[in-house]
């Protein structure tokens, strides 16, 4: 338990993303099983401990500090774990030195207790841990670290200790339960990695680079739409469906009604989208789908006002056929003989786009304008599906953004590196009346060269500090680029961007110059 | 002796004479201020930090530490009269004694009689040991004006000996990088310093530029900080190995960029909070304060057995809360000008 308490607290206090993925490289390799495949559960989210609850916690800490002072200390402190950490009376008589549990132990101990039966080992456990102990308790316990590691990067983490390749864990991750015994004895090469066959499991999407300049061509390259949505895979074996992220979380629960339709096993890669009624039941654009993103329990009127689909794009595994050794063409052939077999209403097929050259599919691309395109594909006609992204294979091809001249209105400092610089600036444009709102935040799109620029001008031309964000002299006008703008009623402005980023630093322009409102909600291609 | 329960017949309400007002504390029979924020005739000051010692009083009255703090900060002030520790003068028509509080250099409770009803303003203090300057010195009263910082019991200082050996590991498992530690300018930096002296680190000690006068003041005071350089734009970069002193407000600044690979640390009682720390960027929270913790506030109180706690800045509502649980009288006052300083 030391070991594992010693590790949050240090990446509590870490920053840099590297540095988080060596402390738990190095505790995977310095900690014995089972208690790092219990920590492994725990920076992954996979640790369900049925016996504590937050409002267990909340009530053993009750019994031990007034609970007026506990609300107190806990609306400033603002959060459960470590205000209780912090106040937990230390029992006298404790001897010393304290022998604490190893993890594994107190994990199975908690696993074994039913439902909400955990007070009294929690409070043994409490009474022998420190303030960094008694937090890492409780955060595993209660099941919500929120420490900032995602599982992708515990995933990569473990990686690196063992010197094998991330998507490789990703490709057996779904198979294992915790504490991951087969992992780390394939991981420390004791084992052929585990084959998982009959349960559905995540596998690596192949990702593309963006295609930067420059031409291919079609006789070696199909093109398709880019379609606006998110990238899924949907993998049924021995009749269970799960659907999967780009990043490997399982959002099954998010969109059932597409879990359910699955026939048939298979591994397929598609982009999620949502039916809109404005579209002729066709595909919405983003925004429409962003209704039904993050939500864990979904209404009927969520699954009736916007119904998902998957536009197919490839097939992974037919049954337990692994297709990702064969080229893209068997594979779209095999996927477009696939579709009888899959219902129309949850599944269709991302259509090729039939160009004579490269300058006609160029053309093609700048007359789409369709909101739920976000630009184009293209693929190797003899790619192999592997992992991640590899040069030469795929390209994306989006639309050519939309820019708007914007007025810097507030600064905020970065983080990390980027602690010491206002590098996150908001940005507004005019409004009727001639006031600026702003309409979008952006922290990327600069140089170096460009990003001391800007914080120079932050320094130099404060009117006011608000703790860490400061507003600026409404001089500076900023050329933003941007994917495509939607409305909101969220902002006072009305509209909001995807993806904003600096695109150009007008110093040329005089901040009355700057576009309006008007301009930009003239780009919103949402149906009213 | 004057305690808890002594007859006043002269009073209707305990502690009449003294009237807090947002600006400071008015003592009447007096006719003075105790640490206004605004100039005033006459002034008795606490201590030196800016929150309760202001430039441009007529007079003021304050320890020779405290007004040593004040000249270097605000050059030469009007009439000063030193008030040594434990010795009474008469002002007006009030008794006044000067007591240490273990908060800075020259720091003191002033105790106020008058009528037969003593006040204690604490002023801001602490209870562990401080190598820098005067232990507090409980003092039984009527009332006690008692500050609140840290006035929440989720603050619990650890041991002083064990921070410092956080950061002194930490500069050894890094010889490639520095340790920046970011401390308040008056007090924290010398303690600081001196605690680190007393771990056995002698090598040189680097400060940022805003260190170096109070420093200075601190060894005409009589305290060994052994050798301490300055940071200059031609060594900032050949500072692998080293421990730099720098405010906090400059930890995460333009200043700090040149600096080899800075593991960014802060002495502050504040950092016993993690996302406070966060906040700031701090790797490395060293939990160290000036001011008394949760149980060396409630301690004090029981120590010096008021009949009433009047509490003048911080979380005063949990303190609040504690004194009605215990059964002790107990007021806030609405002081301006007290910030939660870096500390």
């Amino acid at each position: 338990m030391r070991r594992f308490s010693d590790l949050i607290d240090r990446l509590v206090y870490t920053r840099s993303r590297n540095a988080k993925v060596k402390l738990i490289a190095d505790y995977l390799r310095a900690t014995p099983d089972p208690d790092r495949g219990w920590a492994l559960a725990s920076l992954t989210g996979q640790l369900d401990l049925a016996a504590v609850k937050p409002a267990l916690v909340k009530a053993l800490i009750e019994e031990r500090v007034d609970p007026e002072l506990f609300r107190m200390s806990r609306n400033y402190v603002g959060d459960l774990a470590e205000t209780c950490s912090l106040l937990w009376p230390e029992p006298p008589g404790r001897p010393t030195p304290v022998v604490v549990p190893p993890l594994g132990e107190v994990v199975e101990t908690l696993k074994a207790l039913p439902r909400g039966q955990g007070a009294a080992t929690m409070t043994t456990l409490m009474d022998r841990l420190d303030v960094p102990g008694r937090y890492a308790l409780i955060k595993l316990a209660t099941g919500a670290l929120r420490i900032g590691i995602s599982a992708r990067l515990a995933k990569t983490a473990f990686a690196q200790a063992f010197d094998v390749d991330v998507e490789e864990v990703e490709e057996i991750w779904h198979g294992l339960v915790p504490p991951y015994l087969p992992l780390f004895q394939w991981g420390e090469g004791h084992i052929e990695r585990p084959r998982y066959d009959d349960i559905p499991v995540f596998r690596p999407f192949m990702l593309a680079h963006p295609l930067e300049d420059g031409a291919v061509d079609l006789t070696d390259y199909a093109a398709e739409w880019k379609w606006d949505g998110i990238r899924v895979q949907i993998a049924r074996a021995g009749g269970e469906t799960r659907l999967f992220s780009r990043t490997g979380d399982d959002i099954t629960n998010s969109f059932p009604e597409v879990a359910e339709a699955m026939p048939i096993d298979a591994v397929l890669d598609g982009e999620l989208l949502v039916r809109g009624t404005a579209q002729g039941n066709s595909a919405a654009s983003f925004n429409a789908l962003q209704q039904r993103l993050g939500r864990k329990a979904v209404s009927g009127a969520m699954l009736r006002d916007f119904p998902a689909f998957v536009r197919l794009y490839d097939v992974l595994y037919d049954g337990a056929q692994d297709l990702r050794g064969q080229p893209w063409t068997e594979r779209r052939e095999r996927l477009e003989a696939m579709m009888a077999r899959l219902p129309g209403e949850r599944f269709d097929l991302s259509g090729l786009i039939v160009a004579g050259d490269f300058a006609q599919l160029a053309a093609l691309r700048e007359g789409a304008r369709d909101a739920s395109i976000e630009g184009l594909m293209l693929k190797r006609r003899d790619s192999l599906y592997s992992a991640g992204r590899k040069v030469g294979l795929w390209y994306k091809w989006k639309r050519d953004p939309l820019v708007v001249d914007c007025v810097m209105m507030y600064a905020q400092r970065g983080s990390g590196k980027r602690s010491s610089f206002y590098s996150d600036y908001t940005f507004g444009c005019w409004s009727e009346d001639g006031t600026l709102l702003p309409v979008g935040k952006a922290y990327s799109g600069f140089t170096d060269a460009e990003l001391k620029m800007l914080d120079g001008f932050v320094r130099n031309n404060t009117v006011a500090k608000f703790g860490p964000v400061r507003e600026v002299t409404k001089s500076l006008v900023l050329e933003v680029a941007f994917d495509s703008v939607h409305r909101s009623k969220r902002h006072k402005s009305g509209v909001a961007m995807r993806f904003p980023r600096i695109s150009r630093i007008r110093t040329d322009k005089p901040a009355e110059e700057a576009d309006t409102l008007e301009t930009l909600a003239k780009l919103i291609t949402d149906p009213v | 002796m004057i305690g808890r329960g002594s007859h006043m017949p002269n009073m209707v309400t305990p502690g009449s004479w003294i009237k807090p007002f947002p600006q400071g504390i008015y003592v009447e029979p007096g006719d003075f201020w105790i640490d206004p924020s605004a100039p005033v005739d006459r002034a008795l000051v606490t201590h030196g930090h800016a929150d309760h010692a202001r430039s441009g009083h007529k007079a003021v009255m304050a320890t020779s530490g405290t007004l040593a703090i004040m000249a270097v900060r605000y050059g030469e002030a009007g009439v000063t009269q030193v008030a040594d520790y434990g010795t009474q003068q008469r002002v007006g028509d009030v008794d006044v004694r000067f007591v240490p509080a273990g908060h800075v250099l020259g720091s003191a409770q002033i105790v106020l009689e008058h009528q037969g009803e003593r006040v204690v303003v604490s002023g801001d203090y602490k209870r562990r040991p401080d190598p820098t300057c005067a232990p507090f010195e409980p003092v039984p009263c009527d009332i006690f004006v008692t500050e609140a910082t840290f006035g929440l019991p989720v603050f619990r200082h650890p041991d002083t000996v064990d921070e410092i050996a956080k950061a002194l590991a930490t500069l050894a498992d890094n010889p490639d990088r520095c340790v920046l530690i970011g401390a308040y300018a008056l007090g924290k930096a010398q303690r600081v310093i001196m605690e680190l002296r007393a771990a056995g680190h002698d090598a040189p000690i680097y400060l940022h530029g805003a260190m170096q006068k109070l420093c200075d003041l601190y060894r005409e005071f009589g305290c060994d900080l052994g050798d301490l350089r300055p940071v200059t734009a031609q060594n900032k970069a050949d500072l692998r190995g080293a421990i730099i002193l720098c405010p906090p407000s400059a930890l995460n600044d333009r200043w700090a960029r040149a600096l080899p690979d800075p593991v960014t640390a802060m002495a502050s009682g504040w950092m016993r909070i993690r996302q406070r720390a966060r906040q700031r960027n701090v790797e490395l929270p060293l939990i160290l304060s000036d001011h008394a913790d949760w149980d060396e506030l409630t301690q004090t109180i029981r120590q010096v057995d008021p009949g009433e706690v009047w509490i003048t800045h911080g979380r005063e509502d949990a303190l609040l809360r504690w004194c009605a649980l215990h059964q002790r009288r107990a007021r806030a006052l609405d002081l301006v000008g007290r910030e939660d300083e870096d500390d």
